[in-house]
């Protein structure tokens, strides 16, 4: 039997990752909670008003977009434009040829991993370095982030420190502080040594035009403390009209994302570095990204574009922690991965069209999200478009049969009394493909089929089916 | 193509994805006091609930110089880095075995115990330092070293975020620090001093 390719890697994912993810996720979403309903008094209402900011701003991109342009190159910024993942690294390479730059260190920017700027960078003879401490253990290696926020949630400190001592950081230690102190001094140096400093952002004012990032390590900080050429890549729905509404997310955000009141390091970059001040870069450009944002905008679910890249829909849902972020085979994982990575395939969306499909649609993605973005309704319309679009769904059991049956008392009734063979019959012999998958790893209940029917029967005509609620003639009494 | 023909592309695909919308969402009405925590600073004095907050990002409020260089010689941090136009009215309380340098060499960045620069405001509600480029000396004196000291004059401290959003003010690069430099990368345990200083202080004056 094939299984939909997020569920095959859900089967054979290490029992070590999948209790490393489940740990570290389900952390994350309990302090989140205790968080924001100690501190507020209606957190959802932030959350709703938050949502209606950034609807208002993706519904309004063509105003936006030329009005934050404008104010950039205002504040001395050079402004760039890609419109694919491959436009974006061209325009970053341009940039450092010009510059006869051959050095770059990076912030943590989910843009520059949908490009895979590094890996490109680094072929046309760059040094790209990661300082985020996750994604510089992500890259010495070759691995992929699997979080949008804790990079290697699927490590574990042993797995860590062996790579640490094949790229010659160390003898092999694996203690967390040592690790992050290595990776201290080797870092160090290397920012020093750039010529550039690469960041994203995570909101940008269209009032200001300010740039704001968050980060708790210190390493964009670093970036543009060290470097004298700063190039942010920003995806064009990062936008927020005012600095007034800056307040408000920043405090959704660190919230949502790693349960603090504020991330340590809150940058709020409007333009290359004072005259006055020594240190830090003397030119900066930004580059708007689309790479498939605009399809997203085309869509019925454009409402994915509020996302603020907060992680708290992965922390919190339960296939995310069993499947963990790998499964999803994309830059974006869990429940906004599962909406945002099909539809940025644009016309190859069919290859990811598995991913709406793995969900309980429970909800929990929807309650916890900072933007409130209905989640689980998006993956409705995205598994109705995969069957409108003829998406083959193997491991989906064919449903023909079963309403055939459902439709005919009679051949309902009989297929219950007939189900009682299934008790006897050894698994590999029973006749779902679907069902025999499921007992592989479970063992089915003995088939009661047609107790419910008996039960019913012996009811009849007592409309009450509640043992506590009264009946009709006691309500009717008590009016 | 070149970035403009990219700049076209784009933004007539925006338009031309948001041209069937037919009412666009509006912007809502709110103010930012919803963005409060509640029962943070009531009556209380901006200091108080400051040192509090700092205390719980693991950072450190001192309001006494002496204090300060008792707490750096204890630990033997004892070379670092002073803003020029800071360094005259702390000078008199740091012996001897101090060596303080004025101005701040990037090729000797692993010299530096500890950085004294100004802040330019601090936030009481989050146990935030505000620096910006205006006031800081040096950007990496302010973070390189492993202890860093931010200056912060007590009349500049918002009480809140949304008051600290509204005197952002025209610096080009503001930063807001809270607390030490730390990550949770390796199995979610908490580490601090990872790129930028390790323990944070905040001299009230
Ligand atoms: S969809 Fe919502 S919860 Fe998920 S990452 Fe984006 S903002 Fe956070």
């Amino acid at each position: 039997m094939r299984f939909q390719q997020i569920d095959q890697f859900a089967a054979e994912l290490k029992a070590d990752t999948r209790a490393a993810v489940y740990d570290g996720s389900k952390k994350g979403h309990e302090k989140r909670t205790k968080l924001l309903f100690d501190e507020y008094a209606d957190p959802d209402r932030l959350r709703r008003i938050a949502g209606e900011v950034k609807q208002h701003v993706v519904e309004n991109l063509d105003t936006y977009l030329p009005q934050v342009e404008a104010k950039l190159k205002a504040n001395g910024v050079i402004v760039h434009w890609a419109a694919t993942a491959e436009a974006a690294n061209q325009a970053v390479l341009g940039i450092m040829r010009a510059r006869g730059a051959t050095k770059m260190v990076k912030a943590k920017t989910m843009v520059s991993e949908e490009t895979e700027l590094a890996h490109f960078l680094e072929k046309h003879g760059m040094e790209a370095l990661e300082t985020d401490l996750g994604e510089f253990i992500v890259q010495i290696d070759g691995d992929h982030p699997s979080h949008i926020v804790k990079p290697i949630i699927h490590k574990n400190r042993r797995e860590i420190a062996t790579s640490f001592e094949k790229n010659g950081l160390g003898a092999y230690n694996d203690d967390p502080q040592t690790i992050t102190r290595r990776a201290r001094h080797f870092l160090r140096h290397k920012y020093l040594e750039a010529d550039v400093g690469l960041t994203g952002a995570n909101f940008v004012s269209a009032e200001s035009g300010r740039l704001v990032l968050v980060t708790n390590e210190g390493n964009s900080r670093f970036c543009l403390a060290a470097t004298k050429c700063h190039i942010a890549m920003v995806g064009i729905e990062k936008i927020v009209p005012r600095d007034y509404d800056l307040a408000l997310f920043l405090n959704l955000l660190a919230r949502s994302g790693t349960a603090q009141e504020l991330t340590v390091y809150t940058e709020f970059i409007s333009g290359p570095k004072s005259p006055t001040q020594p240190d830090g870069p003397e030119e900066m450009h930004v580059i708007f990204v689309d790479n498939g944002r605009t399809e997203v905008l085309a869509s019925d679910c454009r409402d994915i574009l509020r996302c603020i890249r907060c992680g708290a829909c992965l922390n919190v849902c339960p296939v995310y922690r069993q499947a963990s972020g790998h499964a999803y085979r994309s830059v974006y994982p869990g429940p906004v991965g599962a909406v945002l990575s099909p539809l940025m395939m644009g016309d190859k969306f069919p290859q990811k069209a598995d991913l709406p499909k793995a969900s309980s649609l429970c909800g929990a993605c929807h309650e916890v999200c900072p933007v409130n973005i209905p989640i689980p309704d998006l993956l409705l319309r995205l598994r109705n478009r995969a069957k409108e679009e003829n998406v083959p769904s193997p491991g989906t059991p064919p449903m023909g049969a079963w309403a055939l049956l459902a439709s005919q008392p009679t051949a309902w009734r009989a297929s219950l009394f007939g189900g009682k063979i299934i008790n006897y019959l050894p698994t590999k012999l029973l006749p779902i493909p679907a069902l025999r998958a499921w007992e592989a790893k479970r063992s089915l209940p003995a088939w009661r089929g047609g107790e419910f029917r008996k039960w019913l029967k012996t009811r009849k005509g007592r409309a009450d089916f509640s043992p506590t609620a009264p009946s009709r003639a006691e309500a009717k009494k008590a009016d | 193509m070149s970035s403009s023909d990219d700049r076209e592309s784009i933004l007539s695909r925006v338009r031309g994805a948001l041209a069937p919308l037919h009412k666009r969402a509006a912007m809502p009405d709110y103010t930012t006091e919803l963005a409060v925590m509640r029962q943070m600073m009531g009556s209380r004095d901006g200091l108080v609930v400051f040192s509090e907050r700092l205390a719980l990002v693991n950072a450190i409020a001192l309001t006494d110089p002496v204090a300060l260089v008792a707490r750096l010689r204890e630990n033997k941090w004892l070379h670092g880095y002073c803003d020029p136009a800071l360094w005259p009215a702390l000078a008199p309380h740091f012996g001897a075995d101090f060596k303080v340098e004025t101005t701040y060499d990037r090729k000797r960045v692993d010299d530096y115990a500890f950085g004294i620069t100004r802040a330019v405001g601090a936030i009481a509600e989050t146990g935030t330092i505000v620096l910006n480029d205006a006031t800081t000396s040096r950007r990496l004196g302010a973070l390189t070293p492993w202890v860093h000291i931010a200056v912060v004059e007590r009349a500049k401290i918002f009480s809140d975020l949304p008051e600290a959003v509204a005197g952002l003010g025209q610096d080009t690069n503001v930063i807001w620090v809270t607390g030490p430099s730390k990550t949770a990368d390796v199995e979610g345990i908490l580490i601090e001093g990872v790129h930028g200083p390790g323990i944070q202080i905040a001299l009230v004056v």
